[in-house]
């Protein structure tokens, strides 16, 4: 037998300390994520056991969720919300895990700090009680959301127990086309896949157009893994992952980088490994994506129109009752439709790449006025590199405003919440009823459709708009 | 925590007949500011189940009084999106004890499994007849047994089995959760822990 084995496999058989008979994998942890809205059950849970955690220096938490993006220097005015932070202040500090609350410089969205500081490392396991958490796979590690029961499982024992997904590989070759970003990649395949054509697969990315990407852009592909029904997603770690990684506060120095190194060049799918499921796409026939409906499957190229009923997998009970809900027809073209709010931001977007190819449309235009414009960095360290490199005075002169770190209306648990019947184009994952408010209708959509939206106040082809830029 | 035990449960059903439920339907966002696991039962399906001005929605079906039970049976994908176990709480504090789909999402079928809530898959055959007896007759009762991993259509006795792993079973049948079993294995954790590189 061959001893081939799977990116995949190499990382997650490293880390069983145990195998259960017809029973799941305990797998180690080795970095671990907590943000405020689904960790105080499971810190009350060692607590009613009289356990401490095990290894808090492998726990990392921080405030996104459910904070304010406005006058975060002020206290939270919602006394629930307002409670979960300083449930989780409470227990960090009683736990002697590292906090990055509001106000914090460190502090930002869970799973953009988490690379920016080095948390996130090839060939780690990393958790976090966030479905997201597929974000960090970009490094080569195996990131997965997990639940509260979860959480409290690896605050008590460093492990959590997983039955072996099975593996994917999806290729996609050739470039990227003009106006194609990262984002638009990630809705093509879920809106080939459904939002559960991945379910019980981790997923690996190969070919040319996610190796061209950044490492920005590689954690949007990773992140929206779990759309399409997949624990996680992730790409084999190269030149441009170690760049990222070296120097950053929570990586390995001196000859720990070594040993290091010498781990993560091992990681890499071998050229005979064997995957359950493999598929193919040619990269360049993606467009620029848009949703139409209210999963994030329910996507095409944004020029086209909305299928019929019959035409797409599925029932057309439900796919009529999406329609429904966001006010549309059969065979609706998307282009022209009039919109409400944009939404910049999130761990899927809201990282310095996602606002210089924002600023990139808007510049030199004006924000329509019929659009309100939420810009949400994912972290301080994204609003501070907004600011160093003019980007911030680009937005203002354009008429937008920049807004404090954190989740925001991606899933609008704290004010910034798009009015019931209101329509977005956003950044963001999900495209959920109501996920963004009550009521509320959402168009997911690269940073650049969302900047051409913004200028314009409708449904735009950014390349439209790109091309106007070439011939001023 | 550990749980009830479960063994067989005899109930009439919730049919929702409604393909890729996501947990943001199941418990919407701005209910997850709870710091204790308590009342989630109240806001299940909140914004299927009210309208704005806090008015029961009539047609949902758990605003029916004729349908009622133990058991929640939707339709395929089940707890798609988000992993917040706050949606397995809301299911099984709203009174459910069994959730029957013919695809479950992941990571919320993971979440019933370690909350005590029995997620059951049948075929989509199986499903339909579910939905057909329980919308046509809403007293049909349903019989899951765990021991058997069989689901049965009581009034005309026919059943299909279910899979569960042997561990989750045997933990389910007696109310055992995974820090149990994991605490009983501590030192091997710890020796590994000190040979991992990162």
């Amino acid at each position: 037998m061959s001893a081939t084995k799977t990116l995949f496999d190499k990382v997650w058989d490293s880390h069983v300390v145990h195998k259960i008979q017809d029973g799941p994998d305990v797998l180690f942890i080795d970095r671990h994520m907590v943000h405020e809205v689904t960790s105080p059950v499971a810190f009350l849970g060692i607590k009613n056991r009289n356990i401490p955690v095990l290894h808090p220096e492998k726990t990392f938490a921080t405030a996104d969720h459910n904070t304010p993006t406005i006058n975060q220097h002020l206290p939270v005015a919602d006394p629930l919300s307002a409670n979960q932070l300083k449930m989780l202040e409470e227990n960090a500090n009683e736990y002697g895990i590292s906090y990055w609350g509001l106000g914090h410089a460190k502090n930002g969205i869970v799973h953009v700090v988490g690379p920016e500081y080095g948390i996130t490392q090839p060939g780690a396991t990393i958790v976090c009680g966030d479905s997201h958490t597929s974000t960090h796979g970009a490094f080569g590690a195996i990131a997965f959301g997990i639940g509260t029961s979860e959480v409290e499982m690896v605050l008590a024992t460093q492990c959590i127990m997983q039955p072996k997904p099975k593996r994917m590989r999806i290729n996609i070759n050739g470039k990227m086309s003009k106006g194609v970003t990262p984002k638009d990649v990630a809705l093509f395949i879920i809106s080939q896949l459904t939002t559960s054509g991945a379910t019980g697969y981790f997923v690996e990315y190969a070919g040319d157009i996610f190796r061209d990407m950044s490492m920005e852009g590689r954690m949007t592909v990773c992140n929206l893994s779990i759309e399409m029904g997949a624990r996680g997603g992730m790409i084999a770690p190269d030149e441009k992952t170690f760049e990222y990684v070296k120097d950053r506060e929570f990586t390995p120095k001196g000859a720990d980088w070594d040993k290091a190194m010498a781990y993560w060049e091992t990681l890499y799918t071998d050229e005979d490994a064997i995957f359950d499921k493999e598929l193919t796409f040619d990269g360049s026939l993606i467009e620029p994506m848009i949703t139409y409906g209210t999963n994030p499957g329910m996507g095409m190229g944004i020029s086209n129109d909305i299928p019929m009923a019959n035409a797409v997998q599925g029932g057309a009970t439900t796919y009529q009752k999406s329609l429904k809900y966001m006010d549309f027809n059969e065979g609706d073209s998307m282009m022209g439709k009039p919109i409400d709010f944009v939404f910049l931001g999130s761990c899927t977007n809201g990282r310095i790449e996602d606002f210089r190819a924002f600023t990139s449309i808007v510049k030199g235009r004006r924000k329509a006025d019929n659009v309100t414009a939420w810009l949400v960095p994912g972290s301080h360290k994204v609003e501070t590199a907004i600011k160093e490199e003019g980007i911030l005075d680009i937005l203002t002169e354009s008429g937008f405003e920049l807004r404090e770190p954190g989740c925001s209306a991606c899933l609008a648990m704290n004010d910034d919440k798009v009015p019931a019947g209101k329509l977005a184009v956003s950044t963001s994952n999900r495209n959920f009823e109501g996920r963004q408010g009550p009521g509320s209708r959402t168009l997911l959509a690269s940073p650049l459709v969302a900047a051409a939206a913004a200028v314009t106040g409708k449904v735009t082809d950014p390349r439209e708009l790109m091309e106007e830029m070439v011939v001023n | 925590m550990a749980y009830d035990k479960f063994d067989i449960l005899t109930s009439t059903a919730v049919p929702l007949p409604i393909e890729n439920v996501d947990t943001d339907q199941i418990i919407p966002a701005r209910f997850l500011k709870a710091t204790e696991r308590v009342g989630f039962g109240d806001n299940l399906f909140r914004d299927w189940r009210y309208n704005q001005d806090n008015t029961l929605k009539e047609d949902f079906v758990l605003n029916q009084d004729k349908f009622s039970g133990k058991i929640l049976v939707g339709g395929k994908n089940f707890g798609s999106g988000s992993s917040r176990e706050h949606a397995a709480w809301a299911v099984y504090d709203y009174g459910f004890r069994c959730v029957v789909s013919s695809f479950f999402a992941d990571i919320f079928r993971g979440n019933c499994l370690n909350i005590g809530v029995l997620p059951v898959q049948v075929s989509a055959e199986f499903l339909q007849k579910i939905f057909d007896a329980v919308e046509a007759d809403p007293s049909t009762e349903l019989e899951i047994n765990l021991q058997e991993q069989k689901i049965t259509l009581l009034p005309t006795g026919e059943s299909e089995s279910f899979d569960i792993n042997d561990y989750k079973k045997n933990n389910m049948l007696n109310g055992f959760d995974d820090i149990d079993y994991l605490l009983n294995i501590k030192k091997d954790i710890e020796t590994f822990a000190e040979n991992t590189p990162l």
